[in-house]
């Protein structure tokens, strides 16, 4: 795990384990957690239908147009397909072959020319294309507490993904935190390497739980997962209406503070408030006839979603009653598991809120937008590109940032002033 | 004036708006300012570059800038920290000896005049800014030139001012003031229709910190080319560190449009001509861009004091792309005007009435 100094001297570890929070960058701005494990696979055609992202969405879409006859390509960012959820998933990455290349992140979209400006660790090329899906899932979304810059201190599926690409946490204390279904899946990888999972502290009360437990009933299949968890979960305390307020450590995480008062030594928090959709590309694009967005959500929502995105790009008829179904079923899970208010009021007037530029909460307080706050104070402004503190500070303070722009991602200047494409 | 609730208003929470109110302030009035958006500095404050400097492209732009940079540096002890204030100079980089005449042509011209200058050439140049690609020709060194961070600037100057944000003025017979000052930008034909101020477009690129890669806010000569060709599109090398090490790459010009939208060919061709000048930058990673909207006039200075045909309304715009540098004179001028001061310097320069000769 590559560590760093944030502006302000602080030592920094990762935290969210699939390129999105800049913190694991090694001194070339290289996100270390993104560094290939397998073959790079590089193999850019066109012009075809693309697919971004080849996480269970993508994936899915890939599989239709397959089955369609269509060719097409998968990019993704990650070194391996799967997405998170299936991450370091060879077996899936073996089946995409040339069809896929991996380590490659779209930096510009042209909708007009139908084009995408592509840059993996050596080259920057554009790629045209006929019709984009848009599969990018999602990441999690980070409450600022006293202590969440600590090194040890992750993302609830930030440590899953940083397990599934070979951190060891055979022997750790692990205190698991936030809310959602992907607590027990995280705590059940976790046991399966070996950690002490100590606690699974969900923040939801038992009541909003009970209601999803009704809507798991109508979904047999669902149940089964939920059992099969609960088999190698035996054992492993899990609290509702139960949180994470402090963390502890001098330049590590020692322990973490609950709101009952109560203080849990351990070697890493994973904590997750839920998801929220990596939505920039979609935004960057605009809308337009060619360009097609997988819903994200759960696994069968999204490869119903991927599904669907590859039928419409396809010109081929989908029956859009399981999506419907699926979008039901995310919404009554999103409903079960909606954040607590007390969640606004964990950050201290010293918590960074802002992890690249180190911007205090107190420095926030003064301002009434987004925009305002991030012309007086940096926040939002560093490498990550508000991919962090952005969905934070829309629980924190309502406030919405609705200004994408190129690039999607930091890319070298090179590449942003490339004219033409060399495929 | 006793009868209303305020001395004045300023419409516009810009640097300029609030160079405006704090000069006002200062000389005893009571003065509040109205801004559209919800934001101090949001418009061409927070998209300018924040460069600090001399110019000598007219008589009027060397008096403004020069007065305006002594006025910064009589406020400089006070800024605050995240105003950002660098002292880094300015360095116009000749690429060839037609450029490097025009450095010479400089020299003498800021040297007549008192500004602090030095000739730099080609070994000179190399030493000073290592990252620049050999074979340039030359430059010219302004050591006194600086740069900040405007959005905070200006928060700052509007410190102990009520500023009424989301605020929007529709009729200047709405406001209740004995004066109103508009220090609108662009926006100012919305009132003044006849106001010649027309936007002129221009794209910006930030890096991650790069510290020391860059010590002076560097221009080439051929800008000044690019800066008057008004017919068409132009791009010119700029690259300026920040306080952060990051560095702030322009510039592009462009007439004819008012969508903010990044447009990817000028981006491109922006990126191609600072890689001209320092090729090391191809592999530093940028990380954000954006568009801002300069007020040009045709004559290149601004429109600074009574509007015509009023005897209350003041005009503070049209300062295209030295509103950061010239701010600080703008709203000095203002207040003298008001206050039926003698200024440093001849105001008629800058009165919005004057006549316009067109420049091509």
């Amino acid at each position: 795990m590559n560590s760093r100094r944030s502006v302000t001297g602080e030592l920094r570890a990762p935290l969210c384990g699939m390129g999105i929070c800049f913190e694991c960058r090694d001194e070339n701005q290289q996100r270390t957690c993104q560094l290939p494990f397998a073959p790079q696979v590089r193999s850019p055609r066109s012009p075809g239908i693309i697919i971004v992202g080849a996480g269970p969405a993508g994936l899915a879409a890939a599989t239709k147009l397959r089955d369609l006859g269509l060719s097409f390509t998968v990019l993704d960012d990650n070194p391996t397909a799967g997405g998170q959820i299936w991450r370091g998933d060879l077996a899936r990455t073996q089946t995409l072959g040339s069809d896929l290349i991996t380590g490659t992140r779209v930096i510009s979209i042209d909708a007009e020319a139908r084009t995408l400006l592509l840059e993996d660790a050596e080259r920057a090329y554009q790629l045209p294309y006929t019709k984009l899906i848009l599969a990018t899932g999602s990441r999690e979304l980070f409450l600022p507490f006293p202590g969440w810059t600590l090194p040890g201190v992750f993302g609830a599926g930030g440590l899953q993904a940083l397990v599934k690409s070979g951190l060891d946490v055979q022997g750790k204390r692990v205190i698991i935190g936030g809310t959602g279904p992907l607590l027990l899946a995280v705590a059940a990888l976790l046991r399966k390497k070996g950690a002490d999972v100590r606690l699974i502290a969900e923040q939801a009360p038992l009541a909003s739980l009970s209601t999803f437990a009704k809507a798991l009933l109508r979904r047999p299949a669902k149940l089964l997962q939920g059992a099969g968890l609960g088999w190698t979960l035996a054992g492993i305390p899990y609290r509702t209406s139960t949180w994470v307020t402090q963390a502890h450590g001098d330049e590590s995480l020692e322990a973490v503070t609950l709101n009952t008062g109560h203080t849990e030594p351990c070697d890493y928090a994973a904590i997750g408030c839920g998801l929220v959709p990596n939505d920039e590309l979609a935004q960057l694009a605009g809308t337009s006839p060619h360009i097609l967005t997988a819903q994200t959500g759960d696994v069968d929502l999204a490869t119903l979603a991927g599904t669907a995105a590859a039928c419409r790009a396809a010109g081929h008829p989908f029956n859009e009653a399981p999506l419907t179904d699926a979008r039901a079923f995310d919404a009554a899970l999103r409903q079960a598991f909606t954040l607590r208010p007390e969640l606004r009021n964990l950050a201290a007037p010293d918590t960074f809120v802002c992890r690249c530029e180190d911007v205090a909460y107190s420095r926030l307080t003064p301002w009434t937008s987004f925009r305002a706050a991030k012309l007086q104070t940096r926040c939002g402004m560093g490498p990550c590109q508000g991919r962090v503190c952005g969905p934070a500070v829309r629980f924190l303070f309502g406030w919405t940032d609705t200004s994408v722009r190129p690039p999607a991602f930091p890319a070298r200047i090179a590449t942003l002033a490339k004219t033409e494409g060399d495929l | 004036m006793s009868s209303c609730k305020y001395d004045a208003i300023v419409v516009g929470a810009g640097i300029v708006g609030a160079a405006c109110a704090r000069e006002l302030k200062l000389a005893g009035l009571n003065v509040a300012v109205f801004e559209a958006s919800g934001t101090i500095g949001g418009g061409a404050t927070a998209a300018g570059m924040g460069h600090l400097a001399v110019m000598d492209d007219s008589d009027a732009q060397f008096a403004l800038t020069s007065f305006s940079q002594r006025l910064w540096s009589e406020l400089a002890p006070e800024l605050p920290a995240d105003a950002e204030l660098l002292p880094c100079g300015s360095l116009w980089v000749a690429a060839d000896d037609e450029e490097m005449a025009e450095v010479h042509r400089k020299y003498a011209f800021y040297t007549a005049r008192g500004i602090p200058v030095e000739v730099l050439d080609e070994h000179q140049l190399a030493q000073a800014e290592p990252a620049l690609r050999p074979g340039l020709a030359g430059g010219l060194r302004m050591p006194a030139d600086s740069v900040c961070y405007p959005p905070c600037a200006a928060r700052y100057l509007l410190e102990g001012i009520p500023v009424f944000l989301n605020h929007r003025v529709t009729r200047l017979e709405d406001i209740d003031a004995g004066l109103t000052i508009l220090a609108t930008g662009t926006a100012v034909t919305q009132f003044v229709p006849w106001a010649p101020v027309a936007p002129r477009k221009g794209h910006l690129l930030i890096t991650d910190r790069y510290p020391g890669y860059l010590t002076h806010q560097l221009i080439e000569l051929g800008y000044l080319k690019s800066a008057h060709a008004v017919a068409t599109d132009s791009v010119a090398f700029n690259a300026q560190p920040r306080a952060t090490g990051q560095i702030l790459i322009g510039s592009s010009r462009q007439f004819g449009t008012e969508d903010p939208v990044i447009e990817q060919h000028m981006l491109t061709r922006m990126l191609a001509r600072a890689l001209e000048y320092m090729p090391g930058l191809a592999n530093l990673q940028g990380i954000r861009t954006w568009t801002g909207f300069r007020a040009a006039t045709p004559d290149k200075v601004p429109l600074i004091g009574l509007c015509p045909g009023f005897d209350n309304l003041y005009l503070a715009t049209g300062h295209e792309g030295l509103g950061i540098s010239t701010s600080l004179a703008t709203g000095r001028l203002i207040s003298d005007e008001i206050l039926g001061r003698t200024s440093e310097i001849p105001r008629e320069w800058y009165a919005p009435g004057r006549e316009f000769a067109h420049h091509e």
